[in-house]
């Protein structure tokens, strides 16, 4: 420190060496640490809320059920109350502001309903739940109450027929998706039919074509050439979801049925090619990435066998990469599944159950994108559109964990030779 | 037998240069079907006006200033915690701990979530847990939070595109040279100093690569906003926070879907397209620019 002195300029001890201790770096770094769990705890926040938010599904039909057993209408205020805290407070602001005609009569039918209700528990406890809980919702609908507006009155004309329905769970594997109307079925067969019509179709123009881009890219495209190939490919994974959507929509539409001349201009075949163009960069990067990881020693060996420059390839190369081809496959599929855009867009949206690829179809994820919008909150549609979002979510994270560790594991082994 | 040799090879080599060139082809006839159909219609008046007489006529200012008000609060989200979880992955974490590990399949978990799933996490967890307890705290149960609008929107986006972000900073900050990391430390500067004035000033260019990828991911993804925020038709534009907001990809998927008269604004629709897929076109194409320069570095 005291460098005029005739020592030397610095004495390094023991105690200088020493690190010092710095609140605001250590504070900067545990600020890293944490933040660097953020990503963690969203993907568990996203588990947490999105299967949360589909308990309605479950509750209504717990409800409507030990209704019909019980025959008593002294638990509803209860039920209702603990649904939601925060949805119920806000209700019946918005719900005062919004009445109408249909929706002004209902408050009264809820409250007196009740003593009628227990009067003649035969015919109407087990509709009541549905019926006292529809006010009370309904009122969040704001900016789309035209299609409420249809279905809700129809709903409250027939409620034992509904009640019938939710009482069981059996519902959910029914071949019917009627969500809105006076008799709701809630099947999920059409809707599964529908996405895995639509993946297949999807993978299969997809994945041959994507692999051997790769396979050219990788294996046969001189090196200048593949340093533009691969960004120019890429290019058509930044292309927004919509504008595919759009362009399926309004010129391959048109273009395939003239070309194929079926019925529906809106299909399954069509919503598939369109999210055959969003699944290409995906394959193709993971394959390529797979392909160009094979080390040379592999190609050397067999080129000084005499073996061709395809023959290495398709018989060296790609068989070497092929956890990593399942992989890119693989994730191809998880983008497909949840695609919602050019679903909603290109598919037709009917939920039909039939396995003709040039039918309409609705898949789970533009089901959700359609009808949430609609949907009142709290009711047991919302949770039902809910517990689809946590079906794809699973599936995905599934199919995102078998990719990760099964496969990359098993290409890192097969390539290691161990 | 080497004449058929050569059938299979030739064919194998041809069909899979088609493929190359069927993809490439379908991105070119993208781009040019949507410039036909958008050029007309495209001028300065068109970007710069409100929509008249319900949407037949008229521009779409609002659904760019909202799509640019989106990106804007998304990245302000977005780039500072993925840079810094980028700068944690690489600095600090030892590559195999499994807590580096378990982060980095988070990332890769998020990328592949389904964009709607976002979309119903933002209404599960923003607008029915965080909005509607922020009302019951601070409001007193008056409706405010509780409801679709651009905070809630921008937020979900930004969660999104978070692993955008990530993954191209930790790129970037590979490419810092480590004699530079190691002669910071020999000269004296802690760790912390290393990676403030070394390590960050590098990887700069990573951090704006990041930015614009995930602006351009988030202009395009519509799914996320369909009910966190994104309003067909507004009368002005968004002031505060809690307002709801207009955007170019919902606009096209609004139109074209649900319009009453699909024909007649085909031509909005083709143009409104056009300035969402040049928009995100143009960022693409820098990106992957700074980023092959980028590469070339590392090489």
């Amino acid at each position: 420190m005291n460098s005029d002195q005739a020592k030397p300029a610095y004495i390094f001890t023991a105690e200088s060496l020493r690190k010092k201790f710095r609140f605001s770096e250590f504070f900067a770094e545990k600020l890293i640490t944490s933040v660097a769990f953020l990503s963690i705890a969203v993907i568990i926040l996203i588990f947490f809320f999105v299967f949360r938010e589909s308990l309605p599904a479950f509750k209504h039909r717990l409800k409507a059920t030990t209704e019909e057993s019980r025959a008593s209408a002294g638990n509803k205020p209860e039920n209702y109350g603990s649904s939601e805290p925060a949805t119920s407070e806000k209700k019946p602001e918005t719900y005062k502001g919004e009445e109408k005609g249909t929706t002004e009569k209902k408050p009264e039918t809820y409250t007196g309903a009740e003593p009628t209700a227990a009067k003649k528990p035969e015919t109407y406890t087990g509709a009541e739940p549905t019926a006292a809980n529809k006010p009370e919702t309904y009122g969040a609908v704001k900016d789309t109450s035209v299609s409420a507006d249809e279905v809700n009155p129809d709903e409250s004309l027939r409620p034992s027929e509904k009640a019938e329905n939710q009482g069981s769970l059996i519902s959910l594997f029914g071949i019917e998706w009627f969500p809105v109307s006076e008799n709701p079925r809630y099947g999920l067969i059409p809707l599964f039919i529908g996405t895995f019509k639509v993946t297949m179709i999807a993978i299969l123009f997809a994945a041959p074509i994507s692999i051997l881009a790769a396979l050219f890219s990788s294996s046969f495209a001189p090196p200048w050439l593949r340093e533009w190939i691969k960004p120019a490919i890429e290019l058509l994974a930044g292309f927004p979801s919509v504008v595919i959507g759009f362009f399926a929509l309004m010129v391959m539409a048109t273009f395939l049925q003239n070309m194929f001349g079926y019925v529906t201009r809106l299909n399954s075949f069509v919503g598939g090619i369109a999210m055959a163009l969003a699944s290409i960069p995906v394959i193709f990067t993971i394959t390529e990435d797979a392909l160009t990881a094979i080390p040379a020693t592999y190609k050397e060996a067999s080129l000084a066998l005499g073996a061709s420059k395809w023959q290495t390839a398709v018989f060296v190369t790609l068989p070497a990469a092929t956890p990593g081809i399942f992989a890119a496959v693989l994730l191809g599929v998880g983008r497909v599944f949840g695609e919602t855009m050019i679903a909603l867009m290109a598919t037709g949206n009917a939920a039909l159950s039939g396995l003709n690829p040039f039918e309409s179809v609705r898949t789970l994820a533009a089901t959700i994108g359609a009808e949430m919008a609609e949907v009142v909150f709290g009711d047991m549609h919302y949770g039902i559109l809910f517990l689809i979002g946590s079906l794809l979510f699973i599936f995905n994270f599934s199919i995102n964990a078998i990719a990760e560790f099964y496969i990359k594991g098993k290409l890192v082994r097969k390539i290691q030779g161990r | 037998m080497r004449l058929k040799n050569k059938i299979i090879g030739g064919a194998i080599t041809v069909s899979s240069a088609l493929s190359v060139i069927l993809i490439i082809a379908v991105i070119v006839i993208i781009l040019v079907v949507t410039i036909i159909g958008g050029k007309d219609k495209l001028s300065w008046e068109f970007l710069t006006s409100f929509p008249r007489e319900g949407m037949m006529e008229g521009g779409i200012f609002p659904a760019i200033y909202g799509t640019a008000l989106l990106v804007i609060i998304m990245s302000i989200a977005a780039v500072p915690f993925g840079a810094i979880t980028a700068i944690y992955l690489s600095e600090y974490a030892h590559e195999k701990s499994w807590l580096a590990q378990t982060i980095r399949f988070a990332v890769r978990t998020l990328a592949t979530v389904p964009s709607i799933i976002f979309g119903l996490f933002g209404l599960g967890f923003f607008i029915q847990f965080v909005g509607a307890g922020m009302d019951n705290w601070f409001l007193g149960g008056q409706l405010k939070w509780a409801q679709p609008n651009i905070l809630w929107a921008s937020l979900t986006m930004a969660l999104l595109t978070l692993p955008v972000v990530i993954v191209s900073v930790e790129e970037a900050i590979r490419t810092v040279p480590r004699e530079l990391r190691e002669a910071s430390l020999a000269l004296g500067a802690t760790k912390w100093q290393t990676i403030w004035k070394v390590v960050i000033p590098g990887s700069i260019s990573g951090i704006m690569t990041g930015t614009i990828l995930a602006v351009s991911r988030g202009a395009g993804e519509v799914a996320p906003i369909l009910f966190t925020g994104a309003a067909y038709s507004l009368a002005t534009l968004p002031t505060s926070l809690s307002d709801q907001f207009m955007n170019l990809g919902y606009h096209i998927y609004v139109m074209s879907t649900q319009s009453s008269n699909v024909d007649q604004t085909l031509p909005i629709q083709f143009a409104t397209t056009l300035v969402l897929l040049m928009l995100t076109f143009t960022l693409n194409l820098t990106a992957v620019l700074i980023r092959s320069r980028l590469r070339r570095r590392v090489k």
